[in-house]
């Protein structure tokens, strides 16, 4: 009988990646209230030493497919390799997470699983000895809770930065298993060409800590300096709304929001952003909430925690000085 | 090179304010607003842009009930040569791997070079493609924002990764592709446009057109199933800084010291 939680771990570059441990701390979680165990699995090539840490967060077994052709991420190998591992082990609940990679490979994943699937979640639960998934749906104006029918494993990934991190644990060893696979070359029918690399040096939005982030109030691209500066000083990435994205002030690669980027940072900073629900959408679940902004009606002053009514040509460089001379 | 896109009606979130039934069943479904999922869009234009570089067909296609229809001609107006609706009372409630499964035995029908989707939906679950492409055993990619065409057999594509990174991938054709907003800028469809396409015929197929065993789709044999939907709460708003301009920086530095994370 199907049994057991399996987390899938990501590694990008050799490193494991924090979503991994999210998943592993709530793999453990759901395990605990099963009783059974959890067993993290990871691809890549020579990323077994590294591999040791999932354990302390509370994998019981940590399974390496270790092979060259995983080092860098591609669904058609990923996906071969992890059928074959998911199968073996037979568990009742498998997590991913619901990061670019594990959103792209959990939809195939699934259907070679042929089972249903619970795509970017923010909370679970174990009810009557089953998962419960509960994921924002419509902008996060509505949530729904989802269970499964007949659909072993029962399959969900979890929204970064959301899930609670276990409190690691190095005198917690896992024990280390070489994943036995099969992969043919035939299977690759995408081949990674180039790797058109950010040169910004900030961190990806979907991963920082502290993101800076200007909607329409910013006037135009030029208004965005005092957002960088900012940034620099906290250490924080910069964002944009949609309407700043639309009037070209700032590729799209920065776009918080429903049709951007979904976004879970411990601080996040909006200023002159309105709060279309397009935006709340991407940044809602966001741990500390401050929001800069001239009008006092603006939606904006619901979702943040602080709100300063003010101009932000004139808070931001104030904030800046203050925080120079605190440096 | 001839393309389907899989579209989706959706009920406009920026416009409607959502509640849910007193049962918790479904959203109160009454007074919404509904119109194209919005990555469509970007799906459409996309295909509509390849094919009056290389020839070929747009067909757009969708899951849906009669209403869909209206869907379809509005990705008509903008340019897709023809629409197919696959409509049947046995679809209703039918989950992401249902509805793949269903336009799996629609595209096995026909003969596409290339099939689009959007990267996710308002309402759904953002698995559709991954699962349609696993299904019909071809290459997929997500996310995709940049497609160049190399020649018949393979396209070069790039897609948004994670580290604000962009990857350039080569992909094998047949391929399913989902499509990220910002990829281009979908055209402008006026009223105009859609009469023109009004009287245009669009089949429709049903479970037994399709070969679909009944038993195998709907709320029956969904894998996934919804049992309750809440509305997040709203939340006190805000605490506001007030006072002076030095005086808000003041406390905003504070708050950010004590739970902003700043040292």
């Amino acid at each position: 009988m199907a049994q057991g939680v399996i987390a899938i771990a990501e590694q990008r570059d050799g490193e494991i990646r924090k979503i991994s441990y999210e998943v592993v701390s709530e793999a453990r979680r759901l395990a605990d209230s099963l009783g059974q165990g959890v067993t993290a699995i990871i691809l890549g090539a020579g990323v077994k030493e590294k591999a040791v840490t999932l354990g302390h967060y509370g994998a019981d077994k940590v399974v390496v497919a270790d092979d060259p052709r995983l080092q860098t991420y591609t669904p058609d190998a990923y996906v071969t390799v992890l059928e074959q591992l998911v199968k073996e082990n037979d568990p009742a609940i498998l997590l991913l997470g619901a990061s670019t990679q594990g959103k792209d490979l959990a939809a195939r994943l699934a259907a070679r699983l042929g089972v249903g699937m619970a795509q970017d979640c923010t909370q679970f639960s174990i009810e009557n000895g089953n998962l419960v998934s509960i994921r924002p749906i419509y902008a996060g104006k509505a949530y729904a809770k989802l269970t499964y029918q007949d659909s072993y494993p029962q399959m969900a990934t979890a929204r970064p930065n959301v899930m609670p991190l276990n409190k690691p644990d190095t005198g917690k060893s896992a024990q280390m298993v070489d994943a036995a696979f099969t992969l043919d070359d035939s299977v690759m029918k995408t081949k990674i060409v180039d790797i058109i690399r950010d040169e910004s040096g900030k961190v990806d939005l979907t991963e920082a800590d502290k993101i800076v982030s200007g909607g329409r109030g910013m006037k135009d691209a030029e208004g965005y300096k005092i957002l960088e500066e900012l940034a620099d000083l906290i250490g924080a990435s910069v964002g944009a709304s949609r309407s700043a994205v639309d009037a070209g002030w700032r590729p799209h690669k920065d776009q918080v929001g429903q049709t951007g980027k979904v976004v879970s940072p411990n601080l996040y900073i909006a200023c002159g952003i309105s709060g279309a629900i397009q935006h709340l959408a991407g940044m809602s679940t966001s741990k500390v909430i401050v929001a800069i902004n001239k009008d006092p009606d603006a939606p904006i002053f619901q979702k943040a925690d602080y709100g300063v009514v003010d101009d932000l040509f004139k808070v931001v460089p104030a904030l800046k000085e203050e925080l120079k001379k605190m440096a | 090179m001839d393309i389907l896109v899989c579209v989706k009606r959706v009920p406009d979130t920026a416009e409607n304010e959502i509640g849910i039934k007193a049962d918790g069943t479904d959203i109160e479904r009454g007074d919404l607003v509904y119109s194209v999922n919005e990555w469509d869009n970007y799906a459409v234009e996309e295909a509509i842009q390849i094919r009056d570089k290389v020839g070929g067909s747009v067909t757009v296609i969708t899951v849906g009930d009669e209403e869909s229809e209206e869907i379809l001609r509005r990705e008509m107006a903008m340019g897709a040569d023809n629409g197919i609706l696959l409509s049947d009372e046995a679809f209703e409630g039918t989950d992401g791997k249902g509805i793949a499964s269903i336009l799996k035995a629609a595209v096995e029908k026909g003969n596409y070079d290339l099939i689009l989707t959007g990267a996710q939906a308002d309402d759904g679950a953002g698995q559709v493609g991954g699962m349609l492409a696993a299904m019909l055993d071809r290459p997929y990619a997500s996310l995709v924002n940049y497609i160049e065409l190399v020649d018949d057999k393979k396209i070069k594509i790039g897609r948004e990764i994670e580290g604000g990174n962009q990857e350039m991938n080569e992909i094998d054709l047949p391929c399913v592709l989902s499509i990220q907003t910002g990829i281009n800028e979908p055209r402008y469809v006026g009223i105009r446009g859609i009469r023109k396409v009004a009287s245009l015929e669009i089949p429709t197929y049903a479970s037994s057109d399709l070969g679909i065993a009944t038993n195998t789709v709907g709320a029956g044999s969904a894998k996934v199933k919804r049992i309750d939907y809440f509305v997040p709460e709203l939340g006190e708003g805000a605490e506001m800084l007030e006072g002076t301009l030095d005086e808000k920086i003041n406390r905003l530095i504070e708050m950010l010291k004590a739970k902003g994370g700043l040292k």
